[in-house]
């Protein structure tokens, strides 16, 4: 009786088990590959706006303070867009008839508001209030990346839950003194571990229950 | 399941099944949620089913984060920050008087609606009406255009037209105008309506409204000459005796009346200043729900009953006639011996279905009682232009009737609908050449009118209205109109200076001509900013009722026969709110049914014509006959037989057509509130009920009450010192003492957690989504038990069942002690919901959040997640208000104090039910009560350690009637 499998078979079966798994390993790094890329995240990834308005250059080359547009960072949940009035304090005097600035005086001549495109979003289940965080020594770099060296807006971090686990897991990591927070050349010194331990207790912060899951959902 | 205490099983019940025995009621217990499927589901379709719904899943989870868009203010208003909820005082007018409220808005939508506590006639309570209030601003089913001939027009085809009839009517001093309102309070639309009287002469102004309280206000009238109005402080009574009186739902103090009420009871101790309440009606209201002893007895018997006490509290009543039963009389002798003892602090009320003659007997006794003073005060009325609506109505009719009426102007309300069936008020009116609804829903009456009006929302409008006590408030509105929509005041100012004003000018103006303030502007911002304009109350009159009336009138035949006893329906009210989802889908007090009105008879009555709950009966009394399935409710007197007004409506919107029987058919001009002589005739159809009373059930097992004593929990596996966290441990305690089962929180708690509705089939198949519900129980003898109310919310464990069993890790603990339900963890096994003994988790069997509808969005409470299909949820404790509170204090660094945290259903409470808070604060409100000796958890013995708990009712019951009930 000949053989049926010519002695090359084994080797053909040892390799295509190992491809086998080979490419169940490629399939689940390649998912996980784009599950995380900027592409689905759309980190790191500028967003086309109605007006190209650059951060950098009202944040970081005017010297313009967060707070002086995003009014309600202190106060509530939401930090606040601009409405098209604050824009036109400045831009009513200055390039006022800037062809990139049309929408903003049409908008303010017409009433419709500018519809901007929103870099930085949680899902409807996950309820972020930006006060407690500001209140607590969180800088808006810590979550927003350098907002001040950016042309066009882009969210900077994945803001997926995994991500907000690593500070509510170890918040002294990244905390910093309060009159800091909107300070976006902020560096943390050599010992953060130990300011930041210290810091923790002196703003009352009670890490048990940062991770229950009512700290956000609800 | 071992049945903990089988002897308690047997004390309380919850249907007829339960009450024949264990036995039966095993047969009639279902499963949790019964499965629709007629169709057994075979492995193989199960697999395909399953892989291709992974497939999908699988495939829907791979897709970018998509963009939104952020759409900021053109001009920002100053006082809005973003993302905070601002709160405006304002007052909702309901059947003519005022409710103060306060409603929060987000970014200029109203979300909610909340009492307002500075508000003298209502002190922060608000009923099931306020709370719904806010989807009937919002629904979809709104009138949004004017018609004319059911065809779409526009305002200034429909002014030219009115314009064009005024001046006719001018030219003829307004002998041909008629302007019909229902009940009103409002200073502004009175003076406006006088003014049209005064430039009109000939013109009249008709009320009607089907709820009015002419009895009432009637003997008012003949006894002092003057349409007195009863103020009670039930808070000062100690026996307190209510014949046939809604007092706690149908009145217009009905929320300070429960209020005052249960401040008597709260402490459940039998103390001095703790009342008794006798209640004597033919069906079960809310007071009889927590009566000491109840009497059930036909409408026509109560005048008979009156009688007698009136006779033994020594009141010459005419000739006496022994018309009442052996068991009726001992009532009537344990009461006036009470009412003796507690001359001045006693009182005696007379509901508004009661005839005149009864009032007027109930003034005398309360005279004779030393009350007047004490504990009922007489004051003027808030409804200063009260007339007789039935008189009204007849006369209206009787003019239309001969062709005197050319202009009529209906100003809300749904006459065509509810007038009294021998009046043909829509077959007169088509004789009337010019016909004007003013409301803001397409109904009844709008369809048999020329011109249908849109009227904005009282949350869009300014106007003004009092309460019972005469606090005025100045009604502002939270939001522009959403859609081309007008008030009254702007159409009556158009017909007396002949061009279009706002309505805020109109109401500010009238206020300027009114107020001899120095500083005008303060006062209107100061009134707008309280809520009520201070110092408005009418002040008590002493005045004493004086005979006048002939008593010796021929008493009532309380013969055997049946009668119908017509009532407003307990969450639709008169048919104003028939297209509220929320209210439809609202268990009514007692039957728990939802989206119907069936005829409420007695297990005696049942037993005599054999129906059973859901049996399509035909009513008949006179010549006029109605069709509805029966209900069976214990404590029904035997032979009244209750019909709920306000269902059945022919034109209202998607909501509700088709729900209900419309009980209008039958009541005529004559018999308001009770027909005698009523035939009844089994159809042999059945009609399916949606009730939840029987859903839910926890299958014998005792979870009302336990007085006795509970073994210690001894040996546990599970570690007692798990949930001791040093910070917050949130609790609640329920007072059973104080709970009237008025459900206002249901519909509070709906409005503030993005509750869905689901309709009628989803309701029968045991899927209703109340987070809190009130379980019913009966207690003692079906023919006049007694009753039990039982608000259920989520019990928040500490050793949660709910919690062992969930395989993904969706509901958990965090360490404040709640119970959360994580959505986006959920995966819909239902092992939860299986596994709590409470039987208060909710699942979404469907998409049953209306994701679509535009109208619908801003109407949602923006910190609740709105729940997609296939979640579990449940009661929260609100933790999105815990939340606010807690970020609140930390930004202050400050602990968050006791009283701060309310949940929606204890700010809702009237009777101040609910208590909630940090019981590990020792000095807490509720850490206090969770000490009294009541205090009992459900289901303690299953050492579950619920944070929810309750303290047990004790009654006041009078040693003489002990044994009697």
């Amino acid at each position: 009786m000949p053989h049926i499998f010519h002695p090359r078979s084994n080797t053909v079966a040892r390799a295509s088990l190992l491809g086998i798994g080979l490419s169940v390993a490629f399939a689940g790094w390649a998912w996980d590959t784009i599950f995380w890329s900027p592409y689905t995240t759309r980190a790191e990834t500028p967003l086309d706006q109605p007006v190209p308005f650059s951060h950098r250059h009202h944040a970081d080359q005017l010297g313009i303070d967060c707070r002086y547009c995003h009014t309600s960072v202190e106060k509530s949940a939401f930090a606040g867009v601009p409405d098209s009035s604050t824009c036109m304090t400045c831009h009513s005097q200055l390039f006022t008839d800037a062809p990139l600035l049309a929408p903003v005086r049409q908008s303010l001549a017409t009433g419709v508001p500018l519809r901007w495109n929103r870099a930085n979003k949680v899902p409807d289940f996950v309820f972020f209030n930006h006060s407690i965080h500001v209140a607590k020594g969180i800088g808006c770099a810590v979550c927003h990346g350098p907002v001040n060296k950016m042309p066009l807006m882009w969210k900077s971090k994945t803001l997926y839950m995994k991500w907000c686990l690593d500070c509510h897991r170890q918040p002294d990591k990244f905390i910093r003194p309060r009159d800091e927070v909107f300070n976006m050349n902020w560096q943390p010194p050599k010992d953060q571990i130990h300011q930041g331990t210290s810091l923790v207790a002196k703003y009352h912060i009670d890490t048990s229950t940062m991770t229950d899951c009512s700290t956000c959902h609800r | 399941m071992p049945q903990m205490n089988p002897s308690a099983t047997n004390r309380y019940w919850r249907s007829l099944a339960d009450a024949a025995g264990p036995d039966s009621s095993e047969g009639a217990t279902e499963p949790e949620f019964p499965s629709p499927w007629d169709d057994s589901i075979n492995r193989r379709s199960f697999l395909k089913w399953t892989s291709a719904s992974a497939a999908i899943a699988a495939l829907a989870g791979c897709t970018r984060e998509p963009i939104h868009q952020i759409v900021p203010y053109v001009t920002q208003p100053e006082e809005i920050i973003p993302g905070k909820p601002l709160h405006y005082a304002t007052a909702m007018p309901r059947d003519g008087f005022a409710v103060g409220i306060i409603v929060e808005s987000h970014e200029g939508h109203p979300t909610k609606i909340e009492g307002n506590p500075t508000h003298p006639a209502s002190q922060g309570a608000t009923g099931i009406f306020e709370q719904a209030a806010l989807l009937d601003l919002y629904t979809p089913d709104r009138s949004k255009t004017v018609t004319e001939g059911g065809q779409i027009s526009n305002f200034s085809l429909f002014f030219a037209a009115l314009q064009k009839e005024i001046a006719t009517q001018r030219a003829k001093a307004g002998a041909g105008l008629r302007i019909l309102t229902r009940s009103t309070t409002s200073p502004t639309l009175i003076a406006q309506l006088e003014e049209i009287l005064r430039q009109f002469p000939q013109a009249r102004w008709h009320q009607y409204q089907p709820m009015a309280r002419d009895n009432t206000l009637e003997a008012a009238q003949r006894l002092f000459g003057r349409p007195m109005e009863t103020r009670f402080h039930l808070d000062r009574a100690k026996t307190i005796v209510l014949f046939d009186s809604d007092c706690f739902f149908a009145h217009p103090s009905a929320l300070i009346n429960a209020r005052q009420f249960a401040r008597t009871r709260r402490s459940g101790s039998q103390s001095d200043n703790s009342s008794r309440l006798y209640v004597a009606e033919p069906s079960p209201s809310l007071g009889g729900s927590v009566a000491d002893h109840r009497l059930p007895a036909s409408s026509a018997q109560i005048q008979n009953l009156v009688r007698e006490l009136a006779r033994q509290i020594g009141i010459t009543t005419g000739p006496s006639a022994d018309k009442i039963s052996d068991d009726q009389h001992q009532w009537i002798h344990a009461v006036t011996e009470d009412l003796r003892q507690n001359s001045g602090q006693s009182l005696v009320i007379a509901g508004e279905t009661q005839p005149p003659v009864v009032h007027t007997l109930v003034h005398l006794l309360n005279d004779r009682l030393g009350n007047i003073g004490n504990a009922l005060e007489y004051a003027d009325s808030a409804e200063t232009h009260w007339i007789n609506h039935r008189d009204s109505i007849t006369q209206l009719v009787s003019e239309m009737d001969s062709g005197k009426v050319e202009c009529l102007l209906i100003l809300g309300g749904n006459p065509v609908f509810d007038a009294p069936a021998d009046l043909q008020f829509a077959s007169r009116l088509s004789r009337v050449p010019f016909r004007v609804h003013l409301g803001v829903e397409q109904n009844e009456t709008a369809i048999a009118c020329d011109w249908h009006i849109p009227e904005s929302h009282f949350l869009e409008s300014w106007s003004d209205a009092r309460s019972f006590d005469g606090t005025t408030s100045i009604i502002q509105p939270l939001i522009m109109p959403l859609y081309d929509t007008k008030t009254a005041h702007e159409l009556l100012h158009f017909i007396i200076h002949g061009q279009l004003r706002d309505d805020y000018d109109v109401v500010r103006d009238h206020w300027n001509s009114q107020k001899a303030v120095e500083d005008f502007e303060k006062w209107w911002r100061q009134s707008l900013h309280d809520g009520w304009i201070a110092n408005s109350q009418l002040p008590a009159l002493s005045l004493r009722p004086q005979e006048k009336m002939p008593l010796s009138a021929s008493e009532t035949e309380a013969a055997e026969t049946v009668e119908i006893c017509f009532r407003p329906d307990p969450t639709i009210w008169d048919g104003t709110f028939a297209n509220n989802g929320w209210l439809q889908e609202l268990p009514k007090p007692f039957s728990k049914v939802t989206w119907d009105n069936p005829a409420l008879i007695s297990p005696a009555l049942a037993r005599r014509f054999q129906l059973d709950s859901g049996d399509v009966v035909q009513l008949r009394t006179g010549d006029r006959t109605f069709t509805a399935p029966v209900w069976i409710l214990p404590g029904q007197a035997e032979n009244s037989v209750t019909v709920h007004l306000g269902l059945g409506r022919s034109h209202t919107g998607d909501t509700d057509n088709g729900i209900g029987f419309n009980g209008y058919t039958i009541r005529t001009l004559i018999s308001p509130w009770a027909a005698s002589n009523v035939k009844i005739i089994k159809t042999g159809n059945h009609h399916l009920l949606a009730t939840t009373q029987n859903a839910h059930s926890v299958h014998g097992r005792n979870i009302l009450e336990s007085h006795e004593p509970l073994p210690p929990p001894g040996g546990t596996l599970y570690n007692p010192g798990e949930f001791k966290n040093a910070g917050y441990a949130w609790g609640m305690v329920i007072n059973l003492n104080a709970c009237i089962g008025c459900s206002a929180c249901m519909i509070a708690c709906q409005a503030e957690n993005n509750i869905p509705v689901v309709g009628k089939d989803q309701v029968a198949a045991g899927r209703d989504m109340a987070w809190i519900r009130i379980d019913q129980y009966f207690e003692g003898p079906p023919e006049n038990p007694r009753f039990h109310n039982q608000p259920v919310p989520c019990m928040h464990c500490e050793n949660a069942p709910c919690e062992l069993v969930c395989p993904v890790g969706a509901t958990l603990h965090d360490h404040e002690g709640l119970n959360l339900q994580v959505y986006n963890r959920c995966v819909g096994t239902r092992y939860c919901s299986n596994n709590c003994p409470y039987k208060v988790r909710r699942f979404n069997f469907f998409r049953y959040a209306d994701y679509d509808t535009p109208s619908l969005k801003p109407m949602r409470n923006p910190n609740v997640t709105v729940r997609w299909r296939g979640v579990m949820e449940k009661c929260t404790y609100c933790l999105q208000r815990i939340s606010a509170a807690k970020i609140a204090a930390q930004l202050q660094d400050r602990p968050i104090r006791d009283g701060e945290i309310k949940t929606a259903c204890q700010q809702v409470c009237p009777t101040e039910a609910i208590t909630f808070g940090n019981i590990n604060d020792p000095n807490s409100n509720v850490a206090k009560l969770k000490t009294s000796p009541l205090n009992f958890s459900m289901l303690g013995e299953l050492n579950t350690r619920p944070r929810t708990t309750y303290l047990t009712r004790v009654g006041n019951s009078n040693p003489q009637l002990e044994d009697q009930s």
